[in-house]
């Protein structure tokens, strides 16, 4: 029997009146409860793997953050269409983009209201000044939500370029919105349904900041999202209920709650004793397991993401292609499917998944051969090399165990006379030193996607704008031929030929090798059987929107 | 008294100062960078990280730093945690009650067990008592909680269905906070079986942290108590024709207690210890777990304001324990 309740009293002090008001609410809540006999209201009970940092998706960059804040409180203009990473309308009925690209107009849905709670009530529709301003706070510093918490930063606003490619949003009417750029961008669109993109209330904003509440912007979100939130205790429970006057219409769960529960192992124990409906992240070695489980259902998809090995494509040897196309075929990528991923993985040709739009298949992988890499190390003059192998020293999506491949790669390396070295560093040193420019040694790390561009890969990963100190090409691999494809893809707006320039872009990698592609991991949802319409997410978010349970 | 007492707290004040630099000291002494942290894969710039820094404060050197900490300390201002942003005291006592009901239990468990445990194994001495509860406590002390835990949960929630798995109560009931202790809440909601649902998620974490401590407990009290029944004035007592009863439960026990609760006292800091594995296991919503994090994202300031607000908790219990040895034995407060 859960009960929709006043929302934030569990997440700070209040005053004394407040309270004793609260807890009156409460109690008269049970009482209609239990007078009002059940209605049987329908709950799903989601198991998560950890604590939101806050429920505004801008600051924050982490995909547990957003699976309880952007994913189930706030809509963007545009939205990823379930299980897939096609841009669908969202708050936008519909958009132009000017002939040059430099120009978005958008079209916002009439009739769109923001969340009706316990603790605010709006008093009009969603409109462009709930557009402009969500924007505006992340872009503008003299935006009075630009610094509304200490120490804020807007990291993904920053790291998508939006405050370089944004010149400005401007509102034509109440429901026309334009975005003037400062350059073409063919990703802008994907990027513009990413979680920090949401859409947040203007009319909700000034009203905390006269109150002087900015900082339950945070914490008592408003949105127009498929589920309203009612409470958060912090590390234990997040409470949402139905919004009844969701645009998309009200869902059939009445109470969605989740159930924070940070250990693989107790999730598992958990979904088989019902106590949750549904629980991400399985530890690879409960997968078979819970297959076997007749109440349970385990979905499973292709993670949107890439494991590598980059070496540094400045430093000798490791500047000449044929050297690093030889240590390619060194690698038994077979054995670490078998041993890191244990049949969560698949191998990897490209630096980009095969889910994602452009991948080309017909690049040929290096294929294992360590008489051949001998005789290519021979032929290019390199002789007793003893080389670093950095291992990461944590879990990552992609790469469940990188100190178990850095030593198969180490025995892989030493069968064509290769002498490795394994190294590894604290994570935050780790992220840090492997984007030095003159770093000795190959690195062990991947990525994830954020919005399903392929720029968001060959842009980011193998750029020359990356291959700086700092940046995130590890590779430190600049080559024109490749550079020069991703940027006229990244500027052209017809899909259908930047999927060209993409797959060219791929060929060009597979033949100057700045990477081993080590592996793509395989992400898996269990399940109760009771549960219907759950729809995997390609790029990691858990949605409730649309799943129903059974009683 | 009242100089024991004196002397006592005068010993507080630099040790509460060393603490504020430990505690200051520490999370910063840890490789790592907060700010890389929250940039992850894609990596920072050199321009952009000396902004963050900058931004974050990080860019002035270290003992400016801390003598702001300490500044704003005075003033009760333990900062803002970097991940959450919001207060680090709000942050803290938020889950604090958590842990401290969840300490409670498993403290008073220990002793409950413990102590008789103990006692009785002195008495029988060599007896097949002695031997099975001794060796069972040793095997409790070495016992690997995370292990221990999710035996328990395997067994009991798992195959015998009779306690839940994880969290502090059932989800179905939902009532607004008012101490922060569960069981109290639960009581305070009026709502049916909200306290022994509480009560039955106790259970397990209760004695999952209560394992070590009731080890060492009984060991303590088992040679306090032997050190004491050896001692003249028992066999005196015991000559003079005193009941076996009299003899152990007065004048053995009250002078075999001072170590034992010398030892209760410190399983307070090993408690805490104990809490950050519980907590993780049991999804207990305390403090434990939460440092945890905090300290693998190097969240500053909620690590060296959760380190000095435990530290300073810890000196307290040993303060208290400290003045109840006075009041058990006269001897120590007039030395």
């Amino acid at each position: 029997m859960p009960r929709p309740g006043p929302a934030g009293f569990n997440h700070n002090l209040k005053g004394n009146r407040e309270m004793k008001l609260l807890t009156r609410l409460a109690t008269g809540m049970v009482m209609a409860g239990l007078l009002g006999g059940a209605a049987a209201a329908k709950t799903l009970v989601y198991c998560s793997e950890g604590s939101p940092e806050g429920f505004d998706p801008a600051p924050y960059t982490a995909g547990t953050t957003f699976d309880a804040s952007a994913v189930p409180l706030y809509n963007r203009l545009v939205e990823f269409e379930k299980g897939t990473t096609n841009v669908i309308p969202g708050l936008a009925e519909s958009w132009d983009v000017s002939a040059d690209g430099m120009e978005y107009t958008f079209h916002l849905r009439p009739g769109v209201k923001f969340h009706s709670t316990e603790f605010y009530t709006p008093s009009r529709d969603f409109n462009a000044d709930d557009v402009v301003f969500s924007f505006e706070r992340q872009g503008k510093e003299d935006n009075p939500y630009f610094s509304y918490i200490e120490g804020i930063t807007y990291e993904y606003y920053g790291g998508m370029e939006m405050n370089v490619v944004i010149k400005e949003v401007q509102k034509v009417d109440d429901l026309t919105v334009k975005f003037v750029l400062t350059r073409p961008e063919a990703p802008f669109l994907a990027n513009l349904a990413m979680a920090f993109a949401s859409i947040t209330s203007k009319e909700y904003a000034d009203k905390l900041a006269a109150d002087g509440k900015q900082a339950d912007f945070n914490q008592a979100p408003i949105g127009t999202g498929p589920y309203q939130f009612v409470a958060y205790q912090k590390d234990a429970v997040i409470r949402y209920k139905a919004n009844p006057d969701y645009w998309g219409g009200k869902q059939a769960i009445d109470d969605l709650i989740f159930a924070i529960t940070p250990d693989a192992a107790v999730r598992v124990q958990k979904l088989q004793a019902g106590e949750c409906h549904v629980a991400p992240y399985p530890a690879p070695a409960d997968i078979a397991g819970l297959k076997g489980n007749a109440d349970l259902t385990v979905m499973e998809q292709a993670g949107l993401n890439v494991a590598y090995l980059a070496y540094n494509t400045s430093v000798a040897p490791f500047d000449n292609a044929n050297v690093r196309k030889a240590l390619n075929m060194a690698i038994n990528e077979q054995a670490l499917m078998d041993a890191v991923y244990q049949g969560t993985g698949q191998p990897a040709k490209n630096p980009i998944p095969p889910t994602m739009w452009s991948y080309n298949d017909s690049v040929a992988d290096d294929g294992y051969d360590p008489e051949a890499a001998k005789k290519m190390l021979e032929e290019a003059g390199v002789k007793d090399l003893s080389m670093k192998v950095w291992a990461m020293p944590v879990q990552r999506p992609y790469m469940p165990n990188a100190q178990r491949a850095a030593e198969l790669i180490q025995a892989d390396f030493a069968a064509v006379g290769v002498n490795v070295e394994i190294v590894s560093y604290e994570w935050g040193e780790y992220l840090k030193k492997s984007t030095e420019k003159n770093r000795d040694g190959a690195v062990i790390l991947g990525w994830t996607g954020d919005n399903g561009d392929p720029d968001n890969f060959m842009g980011v990963l193998l750029g020359c704008a990356g291959a700086v100190d700092g940046g995130s090409n590890r590779a430190q691999w600049c080559n024109e031929e490749f550079d020069g494809l991703i940027q006229k893809a990244k500027v052209t707006a017809d899909q259908a030929e930047r999927t060209k320039l993409y797959e060219e872009a791929q060929v060009v990698f597979k033949r100057e090798a700045p990477w081993a592609t080590l592996g793509h991991s395989t992400v898996f949802m269990p399940m109760s059987t009771k549960v219907s319409g759950y729809v995997m997410d390609p790029l990691g978010s858990h949605d409730f929107e649309g799943v129903d349970i059974a009683e | 008294m009242f100089r024991f007492l004196l002397g006592k707290l005068a010993y507080l004040v630099p040790t509460f100062i060393g603490i504020t630099i430990v505690a200051f000291g520490f999370v910063r002494v840890l490789p790592g960078d907060p700010v890389l942290l929250m940039a992850g894969e894609r990596g920072l710039t050199p321009e952009r990280h000396a902004e963050l820094s900058a931004q974050l404060g990080f860019d002035r050197p270290i003992w400016q730093q801390y003598l702001d900490f300490l500044g704003r300390l005075f003033q009760g201002d333990f900062g803002t945690s970097l991940v959450t942003k919001k207060p680090v005291l709000t942050e803290f006592f938020t889950l604090f009650p958590a842990t401290l009901e969840l300490s409670l239990c498993a403290i008073l468990l220990a002793t409950a067990v413990g102590l008789p445990l103990g006692i009785f194994a002195a008495i029988r001495r060599g007896s097949w008592f002695d031997q099975v509860s001794m060796s069972s406590a040793l095997v409790g002390y070495s016992m690997p909680i995370f292990w221990w835990g999710l035996l328990l949960i395997i067994f009991f929630s798992g195959v015998l269905g009779w306690t839940p798995v994880s969290g502090r109560i059932s989800l179905m009931f939902y009532f607004p906070t008012v101490t922060g202790f569960m069981t109290i809440d639960s009581l305070l909601s009026g709502q049916d079986g909200a306290f022994t649902s509480a009560l039955s998620h106790l259970i397990l974490p209760t004695i999952v942290l209560a394992t070590i401590p009731m080890a060492v407990i009984a060991r303590q009290a088992r040679s306090a108590m032997l050190e004491v029944l050896g001692e003249d004035y028992v066999r005196t007592a015991r000559a003079k024709g005193l009941s076996a009863w009299r003899v152990v439960g007065l004048h053995a026990l009250r002078n075999a207690l001072i170590p034992v609760i010398t030892t209760i006292g410190l399983q307070v800091g090993t408690l805490m210890g104990g809490a950050i594995l519980t907590e993780t296991i049991f999804s207990w919503p305390g403090i434990g777990k939460a440092m945890v994090d905090s300290i693998s994202r190097r969240d500053y300031p909620s690590v060296q304001g959760g380190l000095l607000i435990i530290a300073a908790l810890v000196m307290t219990v040993n303060l208290l324990v400290d003045l109840l040895y006075g009041l058990i034995n006269p001897r120590i407060r007039h030395r």
